[in-house]
């Protein structure tokens, strides 16, 4: 048998928008995909991934410690469910990237990071380097294939489908030796920033905390998601969870507007998969300006007013 | 409490990456080397454990050629207090680092091992949760925060939806972030002492570890690049072309 295994990211109430995104890759493989739906009283989140176009059976592991999102136990439960399916792939958010690596190592095979393309059923693309290369990997067919796919690269499927869902008790128990405490979000009511249609991002230009609540306050003017430069969080003026780049989240809105951010190699990797970029900067020769669809050269602290104006 | 600390070999993170024509990888002649800043951090945090009083040992790790050596001491000047080199003429898979990484584990008897999140070249963010697994320990990925008491660590993750804790019992696997801390700068003395600090230089064979790069790179190519677009005069200007592109 020759099937795909979904793992679903949610949050105990929602499935993330990046499970209907690897069954875009899933599609692309073109070999049935089934969906693995573990947590704690996840009814909710397995009707969801029901309507995931395309979704053969969701499998709803429904057990009290998998409520926590410790890798730990979710990747022993995987392992225990992965028999009979040829790829088992996850998001590249950062619960793929805690969960899918601990899977492939119990499983003794490597895992193939980030796909963004599909060339053949054990023949992808994935960018390294920051996105400054973009290599071929070929995968054996002898072993599973464990991968993560690169959200930014995939739309999401429709949900128009009406898949079985099919409950099943925790195959293992829990561990002893790993604890979750708690989540501090920094986020607000905000569109979420990686499955926005439109971002609006400050760099360290913003030069301070309190500035940011211009780019907070046009954000929610055009309803956008807000993100920021890494100079930005590093230097406090908002929350990680907004940091945009290689090591913070990589995106792909329609629509992204850049306040104040120079374009460091590592933050455009970030956003190059966006539909349209714009770039406002005081200095004109920033690098960002090189790969910007419409870039204004001048001061944030007069444009953003302005286009406040403009758009109120 | 032992703390081993992986170190990798990269590209500086200033250098502009450049595919070779014949696709076969990055250019790296003549290119400048550097230890993966993510390592440096991770090497940071165990060194102020150690300063803390919380472990007695720290010991640098790099897989590689004799030219990762160069890395390992720089490691050793930073204060890691000796290094080992496990050599191999190949570029490794994760996999396979992650089961070498365990032998020294296991043979060093470590409590605790700390690794950069991902390394710049590969992007791939593997090998601490793959050592984690292989060993039936915790991991503690992405850390940009790390408080060790007696025989546990609270560990502050960044993660996509904000700032995640959990506790690990010891041993266990940490993987930092960017924000754990600002790692020292090397001064000249450092580097003069470190010559004579040990270097360990063990065949990756003599580990009883076999190579496993069971994934194939058969092309490199450069990224699609986005053409410069144009240029607005001002605010009036943008808001009229962004409605003209219907995106307003």
């Amino acid at each position: 048998m020759s099937n795909i295994l979904i793992i679903a990211e949610h949050d105990g109430q929602n499935l993330n928008p990046s499970t209907a995104k690897c069954a875009q890759c899933a599609t692309a493989i073109g070999l049935p995909f089934d969906i693995a739906v573990l947590g704690s009283s996840i009814a909710d989140v397995a009707g969801q991934a029901a309507t995931i176009a395309g979704t053969g059976t969701v499998y709803a592991v429904d057990a009290a410690h998998l409520g926590d999102p410790l890798a730990a136990n979710h990747a022993q439960e995987v392992v225990a469910m992965a028999s009979g399916y040829s790829h088992i792939l996850g998001p590249s958010t950062t619960f793929g990237r805690d969960l899918m690596p601990r899977i492939a190592a119990l499983l003794g095979v490597n895992q193939v990071t980030d796909i963004s393309a599909v060339e053949g059923s054990h023949h992808f693309k994935r960018p390294i380097y920051a996105g400054n290369a973009v290599v071929d990997v070929v995968a054996p067919e002898a072993v599973t294939v464990v991968a993560t796919v690169r959200v930014a690269s995939w739309k999401a499927v429709d949900g128009s489908g009406s898949a079985a869902i099919e409950s099943r008790p925790a195959a293992e128990a829990a561990v002893t030796h790993s604890r979750y405490i708690d989540l501090q979000s920094g986020g607000g009511e905000r569109p979420d920033l990686q499955t926005a249609s439109r971002v609006i991002s400050g760099g360290r230009a913003m030069g301070s905390k309190e500035n940011f609540d211009l780019i907070y306050s046009l954000a929610d003017l055009i309803g956008a998601g807000t993100g920021a430069s890494r100079a930005a969080v590093d230097a406090g003026f908002c929350p990680n969870d907004m940091q945009v780049g290689q090591t913070g989240k990589i995106i792909a809105p329609d629509l992204y507007i850049a306040f104040g951010i120079s374009g460091a190699i590592q933050h455009v990797t970030g956003i190059k998969d966006a539909g349209t970029i714009v770039a406002v900067n005081k200095d004109a020769d920033a690098p960002i300006f090189e790969i910007a669809d419409i870039g204004l050269a001048a001061d944030l602290f007069n444009v953003i007013p302005e286009m406040k104006q403009l758009l109120g | 409490m032992k703390i081993l600390v992986g170190i990798k070999r990269v590209i500086d993170y200033n250098v502009r990456i450049r595919v070779k024509s014949d696709g076969s990888g990055v250019e790296t002649d003549g290119v400048k080397m550097s230890i993966n800043p993510f390592d440096e951090i991770a090497l940071e945090e165990a060194l102020r454990i150690r300063e803390a009083g919380n472990a007695d040992e720290v010991i640098v790790v790099s897989l590689g050629g004799n030219e990762c050596q160069q890395q390992l001491r720089t490691g050793l000047a930073m204060g890691a207090d000796r290094a080992i080199q496990v050599d191999s003429a190949e570029s490794l898979q994760p996999l396979t680092i992650a089961r070498a990484f365990l032998k020294l584990v296991e043979k060093e008897q470590a409590g605790l091992v700390m690794l950069g999140k991902q390394a710049i070249d590969g992007d791939n963010s593997q090998t601490a949760q793959m050592l984690a697994a292989l060993w039936g320990r915790p991991q503690a990925t992405f850390a940009s925060a790390v408080e060790l008491s007696g025989n546990k660590a609270m560990v502050t993750r960044e993660v996509d939806a904000g700032l995640e804790r959990i506790e690990v019992d010891l041993p266990a696997v940490i993987s930092v972030d960017l924000r754990l801390n600002e790692p020292r700068f090397v001064k000249l003395p450092d580097i003069m002492k470190a010559k004579r600090k040990p270097l360990e230089v063990i065949p990756v064979e003599d580990l009883g570890v076999a190579p496993e790069n069971d994934l194939q790179f058969t092309s490199h190519t450069p990224p699609p690049v986005r053409e410069k677009g144009i240029m607005v005069e001002d605010a009036a200007q943008l808001v009229a072309e962004l409605k003209t592109r219907g995106l307003l």
